[in-house]
């Protein structure tokens, strides 16, 4: 019973899209009747409750298991702890698109609700090319992904979940980009709203921002997370891979990361317009095809569910259509949309010109290495794209950009002087050259990436909290607060990339239990290796001590396991933190001699990557609650 | 500087941006593209040379040997066609095993052995590297 609601529920919500669509499209020709537009905004906010309850009606049935669900039956278990349970409504092709159509909706009916201060008019059309994107994704979950669909005869025992991604940090990794992905949605329907209504101004950005700001945080959380989830699940040591996957959640937070920029200067500066709205669109395009990469079945990964070429076909279709639509649109009225305001060479808006424009060679180049082996298997080439190639080329241009982010903040808006900058950058290039220095002295033979990484993260580190020097702290705005946390968060994710890449020391060994081995400045000795059983799994476990100098041992545990249902080998990873960096053991097979293959690692400073990023994401929130409340006062519609 | 002027050299340099980034994608996948190769092929088109490839066939039956050191294995891959030896150094898969899928990557040496830094076997019953399912399905039929 509770399957059929939601999909009523769901086919009811895609009847308001359409609705939404066309009050939308004709109050935009019907000028002189303004009730018309009205009525969008309780349509947007129906749409979004009833996409919301067909998604917790999915859930409901993933609590109870009930196997009569095709979908519940391939993903739970009855035996699957609550959190699983829950987590595997969406660790699934539908469930995780059902998820994608009901963020999307809840934004589009969140806009309607709270948003008050652009025209009109912009507001009809944002919510129009809401629900019409919004739309194409209800079809392709009703025509294509029905999450609800019935098996008959019910089978008593659902398949369980994918070993791999039974983790508590895993069960919230999927939302979260989702919130990021889809945030981006809001961005790119205000870019529509605002290029069919020519309102392409200040207003238009200050309304945007927030939704930008929060997209930003979330994708930067999901990266981050599912970074550290690689890192310590898949026992390979790597916190980057390159992976496709990866990459599609890259290439929108590397778009969004440029909007952010050039959204501030035109919501403060009133510039750079057609070039907001430009990324507005390519940001969301890459959310799309970051969908369409993972949930295409065109890679073969964990995150890929689907294998149905027709699922494939429909998310390019929609993404063709979207994306055309949405260029097309720009390329007739961008004219329309008038020049902004002027600035200098030397100028805070110079500076993020110079940000945008590297984050877009830094996303053409991820694009093309994750898009040409696709291509090239179409047309009957075997190849892969992998580290050697984005390496060097990302990453050098990334220093790049991170040097142009250490002195942006420091320049005036409009106009300022080359001579002025290079005396206020004058501590934090000091610092830098003192680490290169430094560096180049006591670790001559570490790679070109690594040193120049080192020392650009002592100059964007000192740089990045420049902007609070002989300020009073307390009363610096909260978003300049989140600026300054950001930047400072990026200095130190590299300082973390690179040390990590620069000192990281690795050791592959196979020990009798009492052997010992060393790798960097610790002594590891194999105790013993026990069988243990877990609630699902059983497994193998090393006892290892592990000793730096005369401190007292840490004892690691890594296990090699065995998941019964479905039956699956993983290998647990043993990770001791400690201040200056991590401790990192893998259980190999065990050899015809009785010995244990270890694969240790000792990484150092390797956590301020993580750390960095969640800095990363604190600036993001702190700026966007810093803006929220600068702009609480700011006149509304209403009071017109 | 004028108004127009201003977009004009905005959009000029978006452009530059854009093409620079293909320029620099360009040269850096002539160089460092994986292709993918079967042992057939290796035979058909000889050595790739020093450059990292994939390696994709069938563990050969009783040719997994260890060295002294335990953690250094040698193997065979073969494709029906031709066979080519490896070497790899590391905790191979769990489902790397004899008459059973794998792809290697790594690069060939001048003599012909491969040496592998990289081992990829079947993940779990479902799965399978993509360009392995397209050989094993050319092999298949050529043997049958």
């Amino acid at each position: 019973m509770i399957a059929e609601l939601g999909l009523g529920l769901l086919w009811l919500a895609a009847g308001l899209a359409v609705l939404q669509f066309f009050l939308g499209a004709i109050a935009l020709r019907m000028k002189g009747r303004p009730d018309l537009g009205l009525a969008i905004q309780p349509v947007a906010v129906a749409q979004g409750l009833l996409a919301g309850l067909s998604f917790f009606a999915l859930i409901y049935l993933f609590i109870v298991s009930d196997m009569s669900v095709k979908l519940v039956a391939a993903n739970s278990h009855s035996e699957k702890p609550l959190l699983y349970k829950i987590s595997g409504a969406w660790g699934n092709h539908e469930g995780s698109m059902l998820l994608w159509v009901t963020i999307l909706s809840v934004a589009g009916g969140a806009i309607a609700l709270v948003e008050r201060r652009i025209r009109e008019d912009t507001l009809i059309a944002t919510l129009m090319a809401q629900g019409l994107t919004a739309l194409g994704f209800y079809a392709f979950l009703l025509f294509s992904s029905n999450p609800f669909e019935r098996l008959n005869p019910a089978p008593p025992e659902g398949n369980g979940l994918n070993p791999l991604l039974q983790d508590p940090g895993l069960a919230f990794h999927p939302p979260t980009l989702y919130l990021g992905y889809v945030g981006l949605s809001v961005a790119f329907s205000f870019a529509v709203g605002a290029l069919l209504t020519r309102d392409v101004g200040p207003a238009f950005a200050r309304a945007m921002r927030p939704w930008v700001l929060g997209a930003w945080a979330f994708l930067t959380i999901g990266i981050t997370a599912g970074s550290y989830w690689a890192y310590y699940e898949l026992g390979w040591g790597g916190w980057w891979f390159w992976d496709p996957v990866e990459n599609a959640s890259l290439m929108p937070w590397l778009a969004a990361t440029a909007l952010l920029h050039s959204v501030t200067v035109l919501a403060t500066r009133d510039s750079l317009r057609a070039w907001t709205v430009m990324l507005a669109v390519v940001a969301f395009s890459m959310s799309m095809v970051g969908t369409f990469l993972v949930r295409s079945g065109i890679l073969t990964s964990v995150h890929a569910f689907a294998v149905d070429p027709e699922r494939g076909s429909f998310i390019l279709a929609l993404l063709l259509l979207y994306i055309g639509g949405a260029l097309a649109l720009f390329a007739f009225r961008i004219s329309t949309v008038r020049e902004g305001a002027q600035f200098d060479p030397v100028s805070r808006e110079a500076a993020l010109v110079l940000n945008n424009l590297l984050l877009t060679v830094i996303l053409g180049v991820v694009l093309i290495g994750t898009l040409y082996p696709i291509v090239a298997q179409a047309m009957g080439q075997q190849i892969s794209i992998g580290p050697p190639y984005f390496n060097p080329a990302a990453g050098s241009v990334a220093l790049l950009l991170i040097l142009a982010m250490a002195a942006g903040p420091l320049l005036r808006w409009r106009r300022d002087g080359f001579a002025l900058l290079v005396r206020r950058l004058a501590v934090p290039v000091a610092l830098g050259l003192g680490v290169l220095i430094s560096v180049r002295v006591a670790a001559p033979d570490i790679g070109t990436l690594s040193w120049l990484g080192l020392t650009t993260a002592a100059v964007a580190g000192a740089a990045s909290i420049a902007p609070l020097w002989r300020r009073s702290l307390k009363r610096t705005p909260l978003f300049t607060w989140g600026m300054v946390v950001a930047h400072f968060g990026v200095a130190v994710a590299l300082a973390g990339m690179a040390a990590d890449t620069a000192f990281m020391k690795e050791r592959l060994v196979a020990v009798a239990e009492g052997g010992e081995a060393d790798v960097g400045p610790f002594n590891v000795r194999l105790k013993a290796v026990t069988p243990v059983i877990g609630p699902n799994w059983t497994a193998l476990e090393a006892r290892i001590e592990a000793r730096r100098g005369d401190s007292p041992p840490v004892v690691l545990r890594p296990q090699a396991r065995h998941y019964m249902d479905p039956p699956t080998e993983t290998s647990e990873a043993a990770i001791t933190t400690l201040i200056d960096g991590q401790l990192y053991v893998v259980l190999g097979k065990v050899n015809e001699d009785g010995r244990w293959q270890l694969r240790l690692w000792w990484k150092p400073w390797v956590t301020l990557i993580w750390f960095g990023g969640i800095l990363i994401a604190l600036g993001g929130i702190l700026a966007l609650v810093g803006r929220l409340w600068r702009e609480r006062r700011l006149p509304t519609r209403d009071d017109q | 500087m004028k108004a127009k002027n201003q977009r004009l050299i905005l959009a000029v340099f978006a452009a530059v941006a854009v093409v620079g980034a293909g320029l620099l994608a360009v040269s850096g996948l002539q160089e460092e593209a994986a292709f993918f190769y079967a042992p057939g092929d290796v035979e058909e088109q000889g050595l790739p040379g020093d450059r990292a490839v994939r390696l994709g066939g069938m563990v050969k039956e009783k040719s997994i040997r260890q060295d002294a050191d335990g953690v250094t294995v040698h193997f065979i891959v073969e494709d029906g066609k031709a066979e080519v030896p490896v070497s790899f150094k590391g905790i191979v898969p769990d489902l790397f095993k004899e008459n059973s899928g794998v792809v290697a990557e790594g690069k060939f040496q001048p003599n012909g052995l491969f040496v592998a830094d990289n081992l990829l076997a079947k993940h779990d019953e479902r799965y399978m590297p993509p360009e392995l399912a397209g050989k094993m399905h050319k092999t298949n039929s050529l043997t049958q």
